[in-house]
């Protein structure tokens, strides 16, 4: 095996820059398919932190008539809280109301939630700190596409809870960024009490933001769906994701794969006295068979070292500095950050590695099996076999 | 002490005589403005940013109750039906050959793309039953002299909390309606014009539905053709009748 290994390397050397195109295309597919692995871990990890930070926290009370995929039931889906416990729980009631920016019309949502809560990192606090009549609380979505910046007024209509229409103005008080799209796009937050007020619907809650200080026990007219329920739906996308992926990484796994094959093709062929050569020396047919495997194998090995060379500096300075992506993607109300910051981890270097040599040493032992038919003298011959 | 009694006595006299009036004049519109049945050809005229939209239908209405639409021009509207039965109201679509049920949120939507929603066209109930009519002075609009007067709703779920409105004095047909949130800001404003005698009613056959808050030059709605309490086959009124 040893010098199996050593003739292997020998040869690999002399053949020059076949060698070296074999091994940068194994290089390249395995940097891109762990650089492509890294940035779905990225987003998933930065998704979830943020989803928990902004949205879901511990979880969610929802009254039993309403489902957050169904804007239908946003109008009746709310009960009252003096039915529910709410230690650890913040109340957010949601109502459908129109905004007029610069004369145009827009649909939006309108949140209530306390504004002295701590349990989402929505900025709430800004609605206390604001003497405007209604202050309101918009994240960087809704603020460009109703045009809207911090101190603005924008004219709101609602309707109370017997449908009569109500409108007046409300006051931007802060914009927020976050890349949780979801409370975010078309959405415009004030204190929940002032929306009370404004709808008659006095301590109704459409849902409850619950904080790590709940324990959920049964209450009548509602459910709760904890962090996983609430993450499940980014979950599967997140592994749909990895699963078209994965068709990527195929395609170009059997790319590189194929020059390897080609390779190895056209050395047997071309190589048969040197074969005829070896087996004259003593080696046994299985022991040639060997040393061409071996050979096509070292292509992946070179390929992952060459790719550890010049992917590891790129790996961390990815890591560093993030790959930006346009907002359109968060626009879709996808939860992305608009940088994501890609995860190496170490098993999944050392997966890749293994799955392309695996495969490169596959490959390559298919056309070495015809070594072990070859007539040895023909083989000296240089008889076309 | 005889004079004082008297100016009380016949200011109180008059306050009555008023709000009977401005019932009265309600009352009349109602009934001006509602017929038993209604059979109309209209156009509805959609100002937008860019371009004017016309849309033409043939509509067939019951008391408030029940009305049936089917839309005749332009091509990509042609054979939609719209129908309404009491609190509900369908909508077939003949490219998909599908009815659905237009409710909740959906009502809100804009019929196909005015100022007008799928809920300004559900109230049924009259204005003397919704609310408290008072005049609060007289005005002269396109030559007509009018009475403005101010609703103020009597029930708990009005859609607006205040009206104004501007009555003919001879033809008790309203000649500008103008409709407020509870806060007082003005939402709508409803203009009606080219009031045309139809046997021994007056309609206006010429109608602007503005929403006050948008830009634009707002929704015309133009009769060309109207017939009054006229027989409607009962079919009209059912489901059915949406996919014939």
């Amino acid at each position: 095996m040893k010098i199996a290994f050593q003739i292997a390397c020998k040869n690999l050397m002399g053949a020059g820059l076949r060698t070296w195109l074999n091994v940068g295309v194994l290089s390249f597919v395995f940097v891109i398919i762990i650089l492509f692995n890294g940035l779905i871990e990225g987003w998933s990890e930065q998704s979830i932190d943020q989803s928990i930070e902004w949205e879901y926290a511990n979880g969610h009370l929802l009254n039993e008539d309403y489902d957050p995929l169904d804007p239908f039931s946003i109008e009746d889906g709310h009960g009252n809280i003096n039915d529910v416990s709410t230690a650890g729980l913040t109340p957010v009631l949601i109502r459908q109301a129109t905004i007029y920016p610069q004369g145009r019309m827009k649909t939006i949502l309108l949140k209530g939630i306390r504004s002295d809560q701590n349990t989402i990192k929505l900025p709430t606090q800004a609605l206390d700190s604001s003497s405007a009549e209604i202050p309101a609380i918009i994240g960087v979505r809704t603020a460009e596409v109703a045009n809207l910046t911090e101190g603005d007024q924008v004219l709101l209509r609602w309707r109370d809870k017997n449908g009569t229409f109500d409108a007046a103005d409300i006051t931007i008080a802060e914009i927020f960024n976050t890349s949780v799209a979801s409370v975010d796009n078309g959405q415009i937050w004030i204190s929940i009490e002032k929306l009370w007020q404004m709808t008659d619907l006095k301590n109704e809650a459409t849902y409850l933001i619950a904080d790590d200080s709940y324990s959920h026990q049964n209450v009548d007219g509602w459910r709760f769906e904890n962090q996983d329920a609430l993450l499940s739906e980014f979950r599967e996308l997140i592994q749909i994701e990895k699963y078209s992926s994965s068709i990527l990484y195929l395609v170009l796994l059997i790319i590189a794969l194929i020059a390897i094959f080609d390779t190895q093709v056209l050395s047997i062929f071309r190589r048969q006295k040197e074969i005829g050569t070896y087996v004259a020396l003593g080696m046994t047919r299985v022991e040639v068979l060997r040393l061409f495997t071996v050979e096509g194998a070292l292509y992946s090995v070179f390929g992952v070292i060459a790719g550890l060379i010049y992917g590891i500096p790129l790996f961390i300075w990815v890591n560093e500095v993030g790959i930006s992506f346009p907002d359109y993607y968060q626009d879709m109300g996808i939860n992305m950050p608009s940088t994501i910051y890609p995860e190496f981890a170490v098993w999944l270097i050392a997966l890749t590695a293994v799955i392309l040599i695996l495969s490169a040493t596959l490959v390559s032992l298919i056309p070495a099996r015809k070594i072990v038919q070859m007539n040895p003298v023909n083989a000296l011959k240089g008889k076309i076999q | 002490m005889k004079y004082i009694i008297t100016v009380t006595a016949l200011a109180f006299l008059n306050t009555f005589a008023v709000a009977q009036s401005a019932e009265e004049i309600i009352q009349k519109v109602d009934e001006n403005m509602i017929s038993s049945t209604q059979i109309s050809t209209s156009e509805m005229v959609i100002y937008g940013r860019r371009n004017t939209r016309t849309v033409t239908s043939k509509n067939y209405a019951e008391g408030t109750e029940n009305s049936f639409t089917e839309y005749l021009s332009p091509a990509r509207e042609k054979g939609t039906k719209m129908l309404k039965l009491d609190d509900q109201l369908w909508i077939y679509n003949p490219s998909s050959d599908r009815t659905i049920q237009i409710s909740g949120h959906m009502l809100k939507q804009s019929v196909m793309g005015s100022d007008l929603s799928y809920e300004d066209m559900m109230e049924e109930r009259e204005l003397v039953e919704m609310y408290e009519p008072s005049i609060i002075g007289e005005e002269e609009i396109d030559g007509r002299q009018t009475w403005k007067l101010e609703l103020n709703a009597i029930v708990d779920d009005p859609t607006y909390e205040r009206q104004t409105i501007w009555v003919d004095q001879e033809r008790f047909v309203p000649l500008k309606q103008e409709m407020f949130a509870k806060s007082g800001r003005l939402l709508k404003r409803v203009t009606l014009r080219d009031v045309q005698l139809f046997g021994d009613r007056w309609y206006p056959t010429k109608m602007n539905y503005k929403d006050v808050l948008k830009d634009g030059k707002g929704t015309d709605f133009i009769i060309s053709d109207i017939e009054f309490d006229v027989d409607i086959p009962a079919y009209i009124f059912t489901k059915a009748s949406l996919r014939k």
